[in-house]
């Protein structure tokens, strides 16, 4: 089922698109945060410098920016794939990354839903090998995908002995 | 020949040693030796006297309970050790958990016929290390200890030595390796430690003379010394403490050398275990199975390298990347090569493999990397020069010391890169300043990642990653060509093809 001919495709499914939601929530409230403390401060202080103003609208158009581009371009990168031998991940936006587990080396698999995942019935699915470079993490797959691939991650590599070091 | 030292019989329950009621308030008592100096000749009332008393009677009578509430068992599934008065603690490790068991002696210990017993479990919780501790058995004791702990087949005993890594009790078919050779002594002074020790002695020496009172520019001969140097040039000031760092620096690295590396030797055990022996007046063991074992790195600092010399470490699941790892004192080269060979049982060592070049987009992005922080420095130098803040030769001077240093440190970046898939390794070697060679078993490889940063796209860069569970985890292959890393996790990662 895997094309190993041609090392360079990417992984096969790509996440939810409700996902573009959610990268957007976070960013706004990423980004409200310096937003709102300089909106109280401009209440409080009377002589703020005209430095001031120009870090504000600065930061404004930054985030701005970064709210529209980041959570569709991740859509577009943001990908996954499990076949018999492996999963992988792809995912970032300015810096990408690829990530591939073989299925003998997979020692758990996890799920999170955060509170706002819980509301557009999205998933983050971790799966950890032995090592520490860290986990592969499957952001903003559909719950119901989710938990199918839980399954076939876990049947498969319940069937492989050894401890996967 | 046991019965002695379990006291307690039933249930498998065994003490530490009884000689620990010696040597722990003893250790202790060392340890407060600059206090006890602070308060018998700076002290002027007397109730210091008695403040330090009692804090030596409660230390003493810590150490008391520490060995009256200690306990260890070994039973035929798991290592299991209790511990603790006001919080009772009770650690229990499946034996085939077990993956070092390094075996330790202190001079005290040592005169006392003790060793210091620590199982690494390979186990990393927070605010664990992950290793049981016994401190101390007897040397005979730690050495039952570690063969049965090693010893997958039985349960049983397995053969007993005198001392901590003696030489004369090795059981039939020990195979050395490598041992001392003294010659490799003109590696010592390459290594920079005689200059940290330096450091770390005039710092020690200063809290003492602080802690007693006196400061150190008011002893006489200090004080002369001061004075002497403060008449004579600022030139002949920095040549005379450079050439007494050199000298100095180089005797500490000789002493050091001697004390950590006296009586070397690499051996591999019947039981499947490689076994370093080593230590003038701490006598070291320590103990790495094989089947641990993922590969080996040859590691050459800048000075060792350009005196031709290396070192040999272990990449092996659950004895990370430090000391414990250390498998070859700093050697020639070609000795190190050698070790890695035999380690991993091999004709040819994997580590000398020709290595390939990383694209010459790489050598680009190493250059950024030197020069880009030397011009920032130079250029902040120049503008102090131009707001009058300093004068001209700063910047002029870092900009004929760092420019060319930064040249040659990110081209010796780029000449370090290199990678080599053998048939059954892969070789990944980087650094300059401290240049590694890992020779990585491909079975060992559990996982691959490709990542790619803005700057490596323009160059259609990126770097690997293998990942595996021994080591520090994570061998980088800086640089490559995209497709190149994305083809090799493939082929690493998934398939193992050849």
């Amino acid at each position: 089922m895997s094309d190993n001919s041609t090392p360079l495709r990417q992984p096969a499914h790509r996440v939810s698109d409700r996902a573009i939601t959610w990268w957007t929530v976070h960013a706004v409230i990423g980004w409200l945060v310096p937003v709102v403390g300089a909106v109280v401060a401009m209440a409080l202080v009377d002589d703020l410098p005209s430095i001031f103003y120009v870090g504000l609208i600065v930061l404004v158009v930054v985030a701005v920016g970064h709210t529209a581009v980041m959570p569709r371009w991740r859509f577009r990168v943001h990908r996954w794939e499990a076949t018999d031998d492996a999963v992988y991940t792809q995912s970032g936006w300015l810096s990408q990354q690829w990530r591939v587990a073989p299925m003998s080396r997979i020692q758990t698999v996890d799920t999170q839903r955060g509170p706002l995942q819980q509301l557009l019935r999205l998933t983050t699915v971790t799966v950890t090998t032995a090592s520490a470079a860290g986990p592969l993490h499957i952001e903003g797959l559909d719950l119901a995908l989710a938990g199918e691939l839980v399954e076939q991650l876990t049947a498969t590599t319940q069937a492989t002995p050894g401890d996967a070091t | 020949m046991t019965s002695e030292s379990h006291p307690d019989g039933g249930d498998g329950w065994a003490r530490l040693d009884p000689r620990m009621l010696a040597v722990a308030p003893a250790q202790e008592v060392v340890k407060f030796v600059p206090l006890l100096v602070v308060a018998l000749f700076a002290g002027n009332s007397d109730n210091r006297h008695w403040w330090v008393l009692g804090a030596l009677g409660g230390v003493i009578t810590i150490g008391v309970l520490r060995w009256l509430t200690t306990r260890y068992r070994i039973t035929t599934e798991r290592i299991e050790v209790r511990s603790g008065l006001l919080f009772r603690q009770h650690r229990s490790v499946p034996r085939d958990r077990v993956r070092t068991v390094d075996v330790t002696a202190k001079p005290l210990h040592r005169a006392f016929g003790l060793s210091v017993l620590q199982v690494g479990t390979g186990q990393h919780e927070p605010g664990k290390d992950g290793e049981l501790t016994l401190n101390a058995v007897s040397s005979a004791e730690s050495e039952r200890l570690r063969a049965t702990l090693l010893d997958r087949s039985t349960a049983s005993p397995g053969s007993a030595s005198d001392t901590a890594g003696s030489a004369t009790a090795e059981p039939p078919g020990t195979s050395e390796l490598a041992r001392i050779s003294w010659a490799w002594l003109r590696f010592a002074p390459l290594t920079l430690l005689g200059v940290a020790a330096i450091g770390a002695l005039f710092g020690g020496a200063w809290q003492v003379f602080g802690e007693i009172g006196v400061g150190v520019d008011d002893a006489g001969a200090v004080r002369g010394l001061i004075d002497w140097f403060t008449d004579r040039s600022i030139g002949l000031v920095i040549v005379a403490a450079v050439g007494f760092l050199l000298v100095a620096g180089s005797l500490g690295a000789l002493a050091l050398y001697v004390e950590a590396w006296w009586g070397y030797r690499l051996t591999r055990q019947p039981d499947g275990t490689l076994r370093v022996n080593r230590g003038l007046l701490t006598r070291r063991s320590v103990s790495l199975e094989e089947r641990r074992l993922r590969g080996v790195e040859v590691v050459e600092p800048l000075l060792l390298r350009a005196g031709r010399g290396a070192r040999c470490s272990a990449v092996a699941t659950g004895s990370g990347s430090g000391d414990r790892a250390s498998l070859l004192p700093p050697a020639p080269r070609a000795d190190a090569h050698r070790v890695a060979a035999a380690v991993l049982r091999e004709d040819t060592p994997p580590s000398t493999a020709p290595l390939r070049r990383h694209p010459a987009a790489a050598l680009r992005r190493r250059l950024v990397r030197t020069v880009v922080p030397a011009a920032v420095v130079v250029a902040a130098l120049a503008v102090a020069d131009g707001a009058d803040a300093l004068p001209t030769w700063p910047w002029v001077t870092a900009a004929a010391v760092l420019g060319p240093a930064a040249v040659l440190l990110g081209v010796d970046r780029y000449r370090s890169l290199g990678h080599a898939v053998l048939d059954e390794y892969l070789v990944v070697r980087s650094g300059s300043l401290l240049r590694r060679t890992v020779a990585l078993r491909r079975s060992g490889i559990i996982g691959w990642r490709v990542s790619q940063s803005v700057f490596q796209r323009a160059s259609d860069l990126a770097t690997a990653t293998a990942i595996t569970a021994a080591g520090v985890g994570a061998y980088d292959l800086l640089d490559i060509e995209l497709d190149r890393a994305m083809d090799l996790g493939e082929r690493l990662a998934v398939h193992n093809d050849r």
